[in-house]
């Protein structure tokens, strides 16, 4: 098969000198959640077997129909195009990519708002795929999702505190009274105070919107979260908020997060591992650090090196992939990145490139990806010393919240 | 030193609301100087996108400039006729948007408007379509013969946005100014655009005022900084003092939100609450209530810009903060 293959537990990278982001392993066992005994019930499991939630050749193409009476089929459109990936328990897995490389339909997949045209998914080992009527119902109350835009993604008629209760009466959860404290509690938890819970959504700022949709998707006590692109429309003062808060539930309850986004930065502050997408498929997937240190697939490499770094020292290095995505109703054959590639020969036309494992889960799908040659690290960085005092400064002398 | 090409003094445009009068650009002072590209970066709802209307004489109503200058080449943009000022637009100074879809009209194909765009500023000459095909060819639009017949909904954004720019610089302006021309793109489409952006510059020679919300397109791109906080300008520098040797209190909040490639951190400074909305401004330092160093004088009066370094002006009386800590 020439998808990228489910990635195995992982382990520690080795040296692993980085202490300032647990690893999951680290991080579910440590004893570090004070809310933990769900937490820790679920770690005491034989987890290591099992990942949380393991995706298989995971396929969605739409059908392009014309004509009003007999409508004919014109063409596909490859959405999801054979995705593989495994995520576990109190982990955070990123998808990355460009608009349209199918990160939302993958999203839906997984949690089954939408029916796959082929392909599994599995949470725990069970096959979600062929689930109905209770145990679907079960199997929704551990999935929850955080969408990107907290405007349309609020019912503008229903308090704040029914929509926060909302998933908790859709699968019978406690009485009035007992769902009541609880909504109070989740507000407490996003840093809302309780008589928001009588509030309406129009009387909210987007940063606030964005912590009721983080209530109301932790209402009934999920231990999977997909966050699509939860923090894109926020200004970057809030966007940092939002993002410490979900950092922070994570390690109290031992989330599991499928995070969505296309900007690399909070990507690499986020996630444990990092799935780049393009065009319906994974491309590559590897631990985080080794996905931004030494990254093997072309069009990771070209992404990296089209941000912008907010320092004016490394002007220039910016670099750009030329050309536009290609329709995904008509995906290249062979490589499907090679009509940008600069590395792109004869072979990257004709074959499509199987997954290389470059290292421990660690995989690439180019044909070159073992033999290219690496990426040479960018002088500069950080911020000045002077700017990182005073940051410091900042951050000791914060009034309280 | 040079005098500046554009040079914007004491602005503020406001809008009539049902809670009274509010300042959406409150005593804005800036120049930009000839050739060389002046950021403007802040938050959402700072008056970024104001400011341009305002030297573009396009404020929609119920806004309206209620005092200030805006001198293009010394001549005060504010004070001409309607009429002249058409003239002024799309001529000196071009504007392009964040939504590249909602400026180009999608039933006219993409040639008929960089014609139409040309025509208003001088009569035919040479063949319309040729040149057409060469400001698109400009922008690097591959196939422009093929391009120019077809419909903004043929086009990736990416595309689109050149075209915004090739009709922008049908006339040659002096100034272009870009409200967020890469917001809504990818980010390796937004690295073609403002590489391109940079090579017309250096063509052309126009001066660029380049709005955004994203620290890393400033530091990239630009050469004087603006840093906006509800309505007004809190700091101002080169790029490379604005971020070696950030002063304002606000400046350093957003540096400290936002994830770097280059450094880890365990968690991000945040800056705690909200922009205050134009109607609810706190007195004095319109930062204070969000600023850890903000002390009872700061309550008390607007600071004004101060400079500190040669060129460096931060609205702050507690910069350079650790003196202030110091004390
Ligand atoms: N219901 C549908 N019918 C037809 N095509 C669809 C449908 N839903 C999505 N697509 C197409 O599938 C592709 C993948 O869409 P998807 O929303 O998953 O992308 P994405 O990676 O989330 O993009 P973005 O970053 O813009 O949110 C796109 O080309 C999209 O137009
Ligand atoms: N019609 C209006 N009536 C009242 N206030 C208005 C009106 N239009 C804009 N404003 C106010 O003017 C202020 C400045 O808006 P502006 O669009 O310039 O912000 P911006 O910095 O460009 O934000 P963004 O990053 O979201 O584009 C905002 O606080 C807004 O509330
Ligand atoms: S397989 Fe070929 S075209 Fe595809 S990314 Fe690798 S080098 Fe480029
Ligand atoms: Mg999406
Ligand atoms: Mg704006």
């Amino acid at each position: 098969m020439s998808s990228v293959a489910p990635s195995p537990p992982q382990p520690s990278p080795a040296g692993g000198g980085g202490s300032d982001t647990p690893s999951p392993a680290q991080r579910g066992g440590g004893g570090t959640a004070a809310n933990g005994t769900r937490a820790a019930a679920r770690e005491g499991g034989s987890h290591a077997a099992k990942p949380l939630l393991a995706v298989e050749n995971l396929v969605k193409h739409y059908p392009v129909r014309r004509g009003l009476i007999l409508a004919r089929q014109v063409g596909t459109v490859r959405a999801v195009d054979g995705v593989s990936f495994t995520l576990n328990r109190g982990e955070t897995l990123a998808l990355v990519g460009e608009s349209g490389c199918g990160k939302s339909t993958t999203a839906r997949l997984v949690l089954r708002l939408i029916e796959p045209s082929a392909g599994r998914v599995a949470i725990e080992g069970e096959d979600i795929t062929s689930l109905s009527g209770a145990a679907l119902r079960r199997l929704r109350r551990r999935a929850q999702i955080i969408f990107q835009d907290p405007y349309a993604s609020l019912n503008p008629r229903l308090s704040v505190g029914d929509a926060i209760a909302e998933p908790m009466v859709v699968h019978g959860i406690g009485d009035a009274a007992a769902r009541a404290a609880r909504v109070r509690e989740l507000l407490g938890l996003v840093g809302l105070a309780p008589y928001h819970a009588d509030r309406y959504p129009h009387e909210f700022s987007g940063g606030q919107r964005q912590r009721i949709g983080i209530a109301r998707a932790l209402a009934v006590q999920p231990e999977l979260v997909v966050c699509d692109e939860p923090v894109s429309a926020l200004d970057v003062s809030i966007q940092a908020q939002v993002v410490n808060l979900l950092k922070e539930l994570q390690l109290r309850f031992g989330l599991a997060y499928l995070f969505i986004a296309h900007d690399l930065a909070v990507v690499k502050h986020m996630a444990d591992r990092v799935a780049v997408m393009y065009l319906g498929r994974i491309v590559e997937i590897a631990e985080k650090r080794a996905l931004f240190a030494a990254p093997r697939h072309p069009y990771t490499r070209a992404l990296l090196a089209a941000i912008p770094h907010p320092d004016p020292s490394r002007r220039g290095q910016v670099t750009p992939l030329g050309g536009d995505v290609p329709s995904p109703m008509a995906i290249p054959p062979g490589c499907r990145f090679h009509t940008r590639c600069p590395h792109a020969a004869e072979l990257c036309r004709t074959q499509e490139p199987p997954a290389l494992e470059i290292g421990p889960g660690h995989l690439a799908a180019c044909h070159f990806a073992a033999t290219l040659p690496p990426v040479a690290a960018a002088p500069g960085g950080g911020l000045s010393s002077l700017a990182a005092k005073r940051l410091a400064l900042f951050a000791a002398g914060r009034p309280a919240a | 030193m040079q005098a500046p090409l554009l040079a914007i003094d004491g602005l503020r445009t406001v809008f009539r609301t049902s809670s009274g009068e509010v300042a959406a650009v409150d005593g804005v002072s800036l120049a930009v100087p000839r050739g060389r590209t002046l950021g403007i970066v802040g938050e959402s709802g700072c008056g970024k996108s104001m400011l341009s209307l305002s030297v573009m004489r396009l404020v929609p109503r119920p806004g309206r400039v209620a005092a200030g200058s805006v001198r293009l080449e010394g001549r005060d943009l504010l004070t001409l006729s309607p009429a002249e000022m058409r003239s002024v637009r799309g001529g000196q100074v071009a504007m392009i948007f964040q939504e590249p879809m909602t400026s180009l009209n999608p039933v006219h194909t993409i040639g008929d408007q960089i014609i139409e765009a040309m025509q208003a500023h001088e009569a035919g000459g040479r063949d319309l379509r040729d040149r057409a095909i060469e400001a698109l060819r400009r922008v690097r639009i591959p196939a422009p013969e093929r391009r120019l017949d077809e419909y903004p909904h043929q086009l990736s954004g990416g595309m689109r946005q050149r075209v915004m720019i090739a009709m922008a610089l049908a006339c040659r302006p002096k100034l272009l100014i870009a409200d967020e021309p890469t917001t809504a793109l990818d980010v390796t489409v937004q690295a073609q655009i403002l590489d391109l952006l940079r090579e017309l510059q250096a063509e052309t020679g126009m001066s660029i005022i380049l709005i955004t919300h994203d620290l890393g397109v400033v530091a990239e791109m630009a050469d004087e900084v603006a840093v906006m906080y509800a309505g007004r300008v809190v700091e101002q520098a080169t790029a490379r003092a604005l971020f070696e040797d950030p002063q304002h209190p606000y400046t350093l909040g957003l540096l400290g939100s936002i994830p770097r490639l280059d450094e880890e951190r365990d968690r991000l400074l945040a800056i705690e609450g909200a922009v205050p909305p134009p109607f609810a401004l706190p007195p004095g330092c319109r930062f204070a209530p969000r600023c850890p160093f903000s002390i009872t004088e700061c309550t008390a009066a607007m600071p004004p810009l101060r400079e500190l370094a040669e060129g460096h002006g931060a609205a702050c009386i507690r910069a350079p903060v650790e003196q202030a800590v110091a004390a």
